[in-house]
Order: structure tokens, then C-alpha cells, then sequence
């Protein structure tokens, strides 16, 4: 969905921002006192912007934090820490109340359509709540929910149905449908097609495409598949155990991705061409994520990191802003050369923990 | 593939359920071999047999409204009409399987180390307790389990899924089966650990020569890993070919759809994917003739007609495909390869 024009506002202030994020969920214990024994550190310390027009791709394991993160930006789940900002202002500490208007603008499509439709509404009543608490009319609701329907590529006649009697690409378009009734301006898709087929995959791919830029949308696109947040991306986010460890355009990631484990997770995914496939080189990634309960102390890639130097068990990288908008947070970047480190700046999105050394410059390959 | 050299002949495979709103053709007439040290790929959409036809052989899908027909022979046993008994000591024993989601495969009230142990001994009932546990602890090293013996002692949720997946490979690999069966065994896995758990299989194919069978609905594990594969749709086999004459020649216009939806991590795909229009039709009421039919851009009149299996292209008389269009009309017809930026469908010497 690159190349899409970038809808009014030229006012320059990002749709979202996010700024030192932290979403921390406490481990009780104890039989009549719950004592909280520890933290689970699912989003820890994560800054970043989301502009007018933009389909941002956050990739990771699972476990990495990339759907807390996104649940946190609709305030399904509070920031322990931080601050997060629509449109400029700060939608943190909002009340339900003053949420409302915001969550309007701000809508959710989710992994499992399944679970995400009511089983007991029709269609028609899954579409017309969200359109009457945008103000439309009740005569209105059904001819404007067919409209949807037909928008997302189903038959006005599919109003009367349940959800249990379409299948997962059709209920994932009611999903869609139900996420545009109240006209958002953001769309954060979680997971939206990793429970699809690949033939159908592609039909919701194409449709989220088409959708963009017929009401200026902003999407937000968590996957694990990182071949399809290539796809749709313009710009990607990589998680690992609650930090961002590299944004980049999303060609670039792709084309001299920064930190080791960026270009871990890319080694590790098979090309669907068995002779490209065989002329691969690829450095698998080892062992497991580790426990977001207690993370490794500085750089938290380091017991998995082929790289991984002292420094890199005692100081925790900063963010580290290379030319192009394209950021990493590794103190022995990949594919970069020494005269880029030294144009290179410590960027303002750096955790607030780490540490000021400059990345080293090692062989680029 | 001649039938002195396989290990394991399907010959005509029907599987039939019946329900309430009537007879569902799961798989209908599906025909293969597997030859020993080699990985045969079924790939396919949700619902389209490939698990089905896996269960069938292990015996798991007999019930008072199936109907099996055909044969499937291991060696000198027939697993379709084998009786239940004979079944017991051929499972787990000379055809293992691996299934997609590994906690629910798992006894989760017994240690990982029992449930090893239990499978070794009712194969072998001669070996001992203490034998059975140390080829436990050789098992689970050989699947890249660190502390193997200190593991034997954890339960199922105190593995992550990971580990999970390589005790179930682990269990399935302990009475050194000639067939492995796995369905889906990455899908609920991170892609650094899939790409740790086929490192495993590719090893262990090369160490024991057993012939796997791995079903997926990835394009992208197949070219990783398979030697030949089988795309099925609506419980018929489609094509069926080398994995270079599939990806660089492919016969059938579903296989073109499927390559052509498919996104790429290494290279720009076309803005708009080339998608399938609509989905794969009921079991229950199938369209008559190729079932592909109605969402095939290329479908005419004589696709009325179900068409045979067979080698149409003269040059590759192993590549079979179940098309009306003549192989070199679809030639000119695919642009499949162009569209994902596949090599050019130049043949390889492997």
C-alpha cells in the first residue's frame, strides 16, 4: 500500500505518537493478600510515530509485545508508562467519556473473526450499531450497512445471516465492514489474515489496499508473517521482548536490515522459489526468546545474538538513527558502513535506560 | 517413482463422511508413493482433504459414518482394511505423525519422560525402564533439546511450543519409523523456530532415510524442504510433480492461482495480488466436472467433465495434472511466473 497520496492535513503533526511506552501486567500470588512477585514486560519503553496516510508493519515472535502495543494505542489495556498522543493530544489518561470521539477514529480489526463477531446478531445489527452511534439515522442504517457490505466485496442480501454461516475470509470482511462503519481515520489490523488461506489472503490483502485510498486510511498492521507486512507496509517496526529494536522503511528492512536480529527473523522465513531458496545463505536465529518476566540485562537479544559482545550484555543499545528515517538499536549495526555511524545520531526515541555509546563499526556484511 | 522402490502406495484413496446434510467426499481418489529418504509435500487450502487423507492412513478416521475406500500399502501390510489390532502396533511403531498443535497432543498430566518411555515399551515391551529412559534422553538431544535429561522430567506446559513440537518429533521418531507423518507441524510456531524445527526434519530424513509426508497449506515451507509435491483441491489431487516442475512449470490453474497469491519476502510483489476469486466449494455439494471450475478464468465447456490424472506434457511424464487445457496452450496461457518473479522455468538438474 506504499505510494498512496497522504490524505489533508498538512498541518505535519503524526496521527499518533508514542513516546517512551511502557505496559507492564503485574504476577500475583498469595492465597487471601495478592502480592505482585514480578512484572511481565510486554511493552517496555517503545517510541515511535505513526503518520496521516501510512501503513506502519510491526513484526516479532510471539511474546515480543507487537499486539500489547497496539492494544495499549486503543487504550484496551493502559500504559503503565509513557505517553500516547492523537492527532497531538494526549489520549493517555482520557476518561472513557473522552475516549469516545478518539475510539471513533481509531478502529480495530482482529486476528480471529470468529471470536471477534457477535454469534447471536445478524450482520445487519453487527454493522448498524456502530453506524447508529455515528448519528445515522435508524432509517438510514440498513441501506448504509448494505453499502458496506457491498464495499467490502459481500452481497447486500448477507445482511440477514448470522456470522457462523460465512467462512473466515467472509467473516473477516464483516470485521472490516464493521471497523469502517464509524468512518475511522486509523485502522489497527491485528493479525487480520494469518487465519485465512493463502488464496484468500491475497482477496483481504488486495481489499485492506483498495480501502486505503478510497477513505484515506491509516493502517497499522501487526503480523508475523513477514512477507505479507512487506507487502502492505510502507514503514516496519521490529519488536523483541517489549523493545523496538529497528523501524525502517519497509524496502529497506528488507535490503540491509540493521540489527542481527532483524536479519535473523528474515533468514528464517523460506522463499516459495526452491532455487533461490537453495542459493540462500541462511544464519538461522538459535535457541528461544526468554522470559519477559525477568529479560536479559542490557541488550535483550544478546544470548541469541551471534554478534553479541560485553557491552552488549551490560549496556542497553540506544536508538541509533542512520540516514533515511531508518532506525536501529544495536551497538554492532549490520550493513553499515563506518561513515554511516559516523553521520548517524542517538535518536530522541531511545529508551530512557540506554546507554550513550555510539554503535562500532564492524564488517558490513 | 516405481512401485519396487516405495515405500508406501496409495492407490485410488476415497474417504467418504456421512452427515446430516448428506455425504461429504473428504478425499476422492487420491493415488501417491513415497519413496524411502524422500519428503512428498500435500498442500492444499483448508478443507480440501490433505488432513484427512493423512489421518486415513494412521487408521484415525474409521468410524460408523465413514467410508473408506481404496488401498494404501506399507510394505506387505494393507492399511485401510488392516484391523484395529495390527493398526496399534503400526502407529507410533513403522508410521509415526506429527501433529500441528503440540499441547493438545500431549498428555498434559504426565511428564514429557513417561510419555516417551510408554511409547518405546509398548513397541518394544522387552526393553526396561531404565533402557527406555536413556534412549529418551538420546531422543530429545537428537532434536536439539538443551538439558535433555532434566526435560524428561518437566510436563507439557512448562515447554514452550517450540519444544513442544520437538518432543512430539522426538516420540514420533522413537521406534525409528520408515514413515513420518506431519500435519502442519510449524504452523502455530514462530518462524525462527520453524526454521529450526525443518533444519530437524531435513537432518533426520538424511540420518534414518525414513519418507516423510509433510502437509501445509505454505508454499514457501514446501520449496524449503519437499522433494515432490501434491496440490489438492476439494479432495482431489490437482497436480502432483518434482518440486522444480512445480514452481517453474506448473500445469494446473489452481496451482498458478496458489503460487500467484502467495507474498515474498525477498523481492516487490505487484501492487495487487493476483488473488483467486472466490473460495473453494462444499464437500457436501461439490460442482459437477473439475471442481476448480467456477473459479477457474480458464474453464470451458468440456470442464463439464471430470478430467483424469494424468502426464499430458510430453517431456515430463512424471508431471501429472488434472486439466483439460492442453500443457502447452496453458504454457502460453500461465503468467504465474512472471507475476511472483520466479526464475524462468528453465529445468534444473537437482
Amino acid at each position: 500500500m506504499s505510494g498512496n497520496t497522504t490524505a489533508a492535513s498538512g498541518n505535519g503533526v503524526p496521527l499518533i505518537e508514542v513516546e517512551h511506552l511502557r505496559v507492564l501486567f503485574p504476577i500475583k500470588q498469595g492465597l487471601l493478600i495478592d502480592r505482585t512477585i514480578g512484572h511481565v514486560h510486554a511493552v517496555d519503553d517503545v517510541s515511535f510515530a505513526l503518520r496521516e496516510g501510512e501503513t506502519l508493519g510491526i513484526v516479532g515472535e510471539s511474546g515480543c509485545g507487537k499486539t500489547t502495543l497496539v492494544r495499549a494505542l486503543v487504550r484496551l489495556v493502559h500504559a503503565t508508562a509513557g505517553v500516547i498522543r492523537f492527532r497531538g493530544a494526549d489520549i493517555t489518561k482520557s476518561s472513557h467519556r473522552q475516549l469516545l470521539p478518539i475510539r471513533r477514529e481509531m478502529q480495530m480489526v482482529f486476528q480471529d473473526p470468529q471470536a471477534s463477531l457477535n454469534p447471536r446478531k445478524r450482520v445487519s445489527q453487527i454493522l448498524g450499531t456502530p453506524l447508529r452511534l455515528r448519528g445515522v439515522p435508524r432509517s438510514e442504517t440498513e441501506a448504509q450497512a448494505r453499502d458496506l457490505l457491498t464495499r467490502v466485496g459481500m452481497q447486500g442480501e448477507h445482511l440477514n445471516r448470522f456470522p457462523h454461516e460465512f467462512s473466515g475470509g467472509q467473516r473477516q470482511r464483516i470485521g472490516i465492514a464493521r471497523a469502517l462503519a464509524v468512518d475511522p481515520k486509523l485502522i489497527l489490523l491485528d493479525e487480520p489474515v494469518s487465519a485465512l488461506d493463502v488464496s484468500i489472503q491475497a482477496q483481504v490483502i488486495n481489499l485492506l489496499d483498495e480501502l486505503q485510498g478510497e477513505f484515506q486510511l491509516s493502517y497499522m498492521f501487526v503480523a508475523h508473517d513477514l512477507s505479507v507486512v512487506r507487502h502492505v507496509s510502507d514503514r516496519i517496526i521490529v519488536m523483541y521482548l517489549g523493545k523496538l529494536v529497528e523501524i525502517s522503511p519497509a524496502k529497506e528492512l528488507y535490503q540491509k536490515p540493521i540489527h542481527p536480529y532483524s536479519s535473523g527473523l528474515l533468514a528464517a522465513i523460506p522463499i516459495p522459489d526452491p532455487q533461490e531458496n537453495r542459493k540462500r545463505d541462511r544464519p538461522l536465529v538459535g535457541g528461544e526468546p526468554p522470559n519477559p518476566i525477568n529479560p536479559p540485562s542490557g541488550c535483550r537479544f544478546h544470548p541469541r545474538c551471534p554478534r553479541a559482545t560485553d557491552i552488549c550484555r551490560e549496556v542497553e543499545p540506544p536508538l541509533t538513527e542512520y540516514a533515511g528515517g531508518h532506525l536501529a538499536a544495536c551497538h554492532h549495526p549490520q550493513h553499515v558502513s563506518a561513515a554511516e555511524i559516523a553521520a548517524s545520531r542517538r535518536s530522541e526515541a531511545s529508551p530512557l535506560g540506554a546507554g550513550d555509546e555510539a554503535p562500532e563499526a564492524g564488517e558490513t556484511a | 517413482m516405481s512401485a519396487a522402490s516405495s515405500l508406501l502406495e496409495v492407490e485410488d484413496m476415497r474417504v467418504s463422511f456421512a452427515t446430516e446434510d448428506g455425504l461429504v467426499r473428504a478425499v476422492d481418489g487420491v493415488s501417491f508413493s513415497v519413496a524411502p529418504g524422500e519428503v512428498l509435500a500435500i498442500v492444499g487450502e483448508s478443507g480440501c482433504g490433505k488432513s484427512v487423507t493423512a489421518m486415513t492412513l494412521m487408521g484415525l478416521t474409521r468410524g460408523p459414518n465413514a467410508r473408506i475406500a481404496g488401498r494404501a500399502t506399507l510394505g506387505a501390510t494393507e492399511l485401510l482394511s488392516a484391523s484395529e489390532g495390527a493398526l496399534q502396533r503400526i502407529r507410533g511403531g513403522a508410521i509415526a505423525m506429527v501433529f500441528q498443535d503440540p499441547m493438545s497432543s500431549l498428555n498434559p498430566v504426565y511428564r514429557i519422560g513417561r510419555q516417551i518411555v510408554e511409547q518405546i515399551r509398548v513397541h518394544d515391551p522387552t526393553v526396561s525402564k531404565k533402557q527406555a529412559m536413556a534412549q529418551a534422553v538420546e531422543l530429545l538431544e537428537r532434536v536439539g533439546i538443551p538439558h535433555a535429561e532434566r526435560r524428561l522430567q518437566s510436563y507439557p506446559h512448562e515447554f514452550s511450543g517450540g519444544m513442544r513440537q520437538r518432543a512430539m518429533i522426538a516420540m514420533a521418531l522413537s521406534c525409528s519409523p520408515r514413515l513420518l507423518i506431519a500435519d502442519e507441524p510449524t504452523t502455530a510456531l514462530d518462524v525462527t523456530i520453524q526454521a529450526q524445527i525443518l533444519e530437524e526434519l531435513r537432518t533426520l530424513r538424511e540420518q534414518t532415510g525414513s519418507g516423510v509426508i509433510l502437509i501445509t497449506h505454505d508454499l514457501a515451507v514446501v520449496a524449503d524442504i519437499a522433494d515432490r509435491v501434491i496440490v489438492m483441491y476439494a479432495g482431489r489431487v490437482v497436480e502432483q510433480g518434482t518440486l522444480d516442475e512445480l514452481f517453474y512449470d506448473p500445469l494446473h490453474p489452481y496451482t498458478w492461482g496458489l503460487l500467484g497469491s502467495i507474498t515474498r519476502v525477498d523481492r516487490d510483489t505487484s501492487e495487487i495480488l493476483p488473488a483467486i476469486p472466490g473460495m473453494p466449494p462444499s464437500l457436501l455439494n461439490p460442482p459437477a466436472g473439475c471442481h476448480f471450475r467456477p473459479r477457474c478464468p480458464h474453464a470451458f465447456a468440456k470442464c463439464g467433465e471430470v478430467p483424469e490424472l494424468s502426464a499430458r506434457a510430453p517431456d515430463a511424464p512424471g508431471h501429472l495434472d488434472r486439466c483439460w487445457i492442453e500443457p502447452e496452450q496453458k504454457r502460453k496461457l500461465r503468467v504465474v511466473g512472471d507475476q511472483i518473479g520466479l526464475a524462468s522455468p528453465e529445468p534444473v538438474i537437482a
